[in-house]
């Protein structure tokens, strides 16, 4: 059981929960971007939350499936067809052997995610099946998908859920403004006043710049305080002693564009962070396009903690929602 | 030379969201706060405690992801404070490691290629060297004593990661002769894999391909990361270094090079390497000598 793939798309990777363990030797999180969206599509046809997505950017895969399937597509807003001839998104699909899959230009948003029953069934490296293309790890022999290859499909468990759609009010917004809430925290305190008020209280748009290991923003720009560097910190205001960097923490590299690490980041490096995306903001992150406006909004740990849990109980809702 | 430990205040505890500690030892790199952080590493790691995730020390500062549904932010945080406090003298405390001997070419062809290609705009000297450069600024007289001082005495693993398996290097030598190098002004977006290279204090090896804005000195011979595990020194684990290990880079010329890439293909390259009991004591009142006896360990392996 294989998806045969004829055109790979712009950027198309197997993703799924991610690798967490070997952050200290450098090998990052990883995982579906939008780790809501893979969950329900992953719900839609059966699967459990961790069993492996195929990760499309901008621009989707043509492919064919050599048996039935039952497939479903979630994240950004997309065209789906089978055989040429439109189908919904957010609902699951039976396809028939040799039936061919295509996309659409996507309509907002950045990344969207298809699962098959029984999930995408390459081996798994250090316990997940993500790719990690930097390092040639995981995935599809380690890279992005190309035209001819065949992409093995796991058996599905024959479980399928009763709903066959996800309802709207699950569905997340892909908004051309977003606030995202941050934690301050880490080197925020080489700011001045005005370089932290900066960042809380302008306008950052979200430029060309952003990929699985990073988003740049555009924006006034901060102020560092000046200092004599401490040895071994480099000769800027916002370089330090390389660190190991947070998931979701925000470096300024020189004070002017504010960089938020995402799932494939480096581990660590030598620019200072001065505030970290709370857990629960990190898929919204994942589905800014390029040009989004965004605020970053200052919150408290308990803030965090109670948003981490309504996401929790929003996504439990939703896979919950399919049963009955 | 100073034989004093450069006082370590407490670290400085602060939150990378909901999900990470971030522990600063010390804003300025040193021997005794990189130890300070691989003991704290240790001790959390020896915990067991539930909840946490990954364990990550770096020069001067550990950071540890935790699933704050399982384990509580103020509980780990006291945990670790009491840890600290727990630590006492750092300058008593042994490590248990090992040395190894890592053959690299320096002025190959392959940094040489690439240095080539990004001089204007980006190199604070482009008529010139990285090599020469980094003799310049350090006072030295051209890049063969450099070189000398590059791998005349060892260094120690302050740190791995950045890209999968890359070591930061911290030479173990007294602070008044670290060699020193600013980064490229911008960075290259392009490294070969296992360029030898120095940015600011630090030494590294890259282990993958890909963009950097350290000075690039030679290449090593031999793998540091391999996710095919082909070779012995990768049985247990694809990546090579860990935190701690102490490396001796050892020149070898092109043929050399040529020599060990056939044994790397033929999966029968293996890295000198012996274990040690690394004083921080020891390391810190003289050096050089603390670095021989270490040196000697590798003889006859």
């Amino acid at each position: 059981m294989a998806f045969e793939i004829k055109n790979p798309g712009l950027s198309t990777t197997v993703q799924d929960e991610g690798r967490t363990g070997y952050y200290d030797v450098g090998i990052p999180q990883g995982g579906s971007m939008d780790q809501y969206s893979a969950a329900l599509a992953n719900a839609l046809v059966g699967n459990d939350a961790s069993m492996a997505v195929l990760e499309c950017t901008y621009m989707g895969p043509i492919f064919i499936t050599d048996v039935p399937a039952a497939i479903a597509v979630s994240g950004a807003p997309v065209i789906v067809k089978v055989n040429g001839t439109e189908v919904p998104q957010w609902e699951r699909i039976s396809l028939e052997a040799g039936d061919e899959v295509s996309f659409g230009i996507i309509a907002g948003g950045t990344r969207f995610y298809i699962a098959v029953a029984g999930g995408i069934d390459v081996p798994e490296v250090l316990g997940s099946r993500s790719t990690y293309v930097l390092g040639a790890l995981g995935g599809f022999e380690g890279r992005k998908l190309a035209a001819g290859d065949v992409v093995p499909v796991g058996v599905s468990s024959g479980n399928l859920p009763a709903g066959h759609r996800m309802a709207e009010e699950f569905r997340p917004v892909f908004a051309k403004e977003q606030r995202v809430r941050v934690i301050m925290g880490l080197y925020d305190h080489r700011l001045t006043d005005a370089g932290r008020a900066s960042f809380l209280n302008e306008e950052w748009k979200l430029t060309p710049v952003a990929d699985r290991m990073g988003l740049r923003y555009d924006g006034p720009g901060v102020e560092w305080k000046e200092r004599v560097q401490p040895f071994g910190a480099g000769s800027d205001p916002s370089n330090i002693v390389d660190a190991g960097y947070a998931v979701g923490s925000i470096q300024i590299p020189g004070g002017t564009q504010p960089i938020i690490l995402h799932r494939d980041a480096v581990s660590g490096g030598g620019y200072a962070m001065v505030a970290t995306v709370i857990s629960a903001d990190m898929d919204l992150v994942a589905r800014a396009a390029p040009g989004t406006v965004t605020h970053f909004d200052e919150v408290t740990m308990d803030a965090a903690l109670v948003a981490r849990r309504a996401l929790k109980a929003r996504r439990n809702a939703a896979v919950a929602s399919l049963s009955s | 030379m100073s034989t004093v430990a450069i006082g370590l205040g407490p670290a400085r505890y602060t939150w990378g969201g909901d999900e990470t500690l971030f522990i600063e030892v010390a804003e300025a790199m040193s021997l005794e706060a990189n130890f300070k952080v691989m003991a704290l590493a240790k001790a959390t790691t020896a915990t067991g405690i539930q909840g946490i995730i990954d364990i990550c020390p770096a020069n001067a500062s550990l950071l540890i992801r935790f699933n704050p549904d399982v384990l509580e932010a103020s509980v780990l945080e006291a945990t670790v404070r009491g840890l600290e406090e727990g630590l006492g003298d750092i300058s008593e405390h042994r490590l248990s490691t090992r040395i190894v001997e890592v053959p690299v070419w320096y002025q190959d062809l392959f940094t040489s290629e690439v240095e080539a290609r990004f001089r204007e705009g980006f190199h604070q000297e482009p008529s010139g060297t990285d090599l020469d450069y980094a003799a310049k600024v350090n006072g030295l007289a051209d890049a063969a004593e450099f070189i000398k001082r590059h791998h005349e005495q060892p260094w120690i693993a302050s740190m791995v990661g950045f890209v999968a398996g890359l070591p930061f290097l911290f030479q173990l030598v007294d602070m008044d002769k670290q060699l020193q190098v600013p980064k490229y002004l911008s960075p290259r977006t392009d490294t070969p894999k296992l360029t030898v290279g120095h940015g600011g204090a630090f030494g590294c090896i890259y282990s993958v391909r890909g963009a950097g804005g350290y000075q690039m000195f030679g290449v090593a011979a031999a793998p540091i990361f391999d996710p095919s595990q082909g070779l012995a020194d990768f049985e247990d684990f694809m990546i090579f270094f860990k935190p701690g290990d102490l490396v001796k880079f050892k020149p070898v010329s092109e043929a050399e090079y040529e020599a060990i890439q056939q044994e790397v293909a033929a999966g029968t390259f293996r890295y000198r390497q012996a274990s040690v009991e690394f004083s921080l004591a020891d390391a810190l009142a003289d050096p050089e000598s603390n670095n021989k006896k270490i040196m000697e360990t590798l003889d006859g392996v």
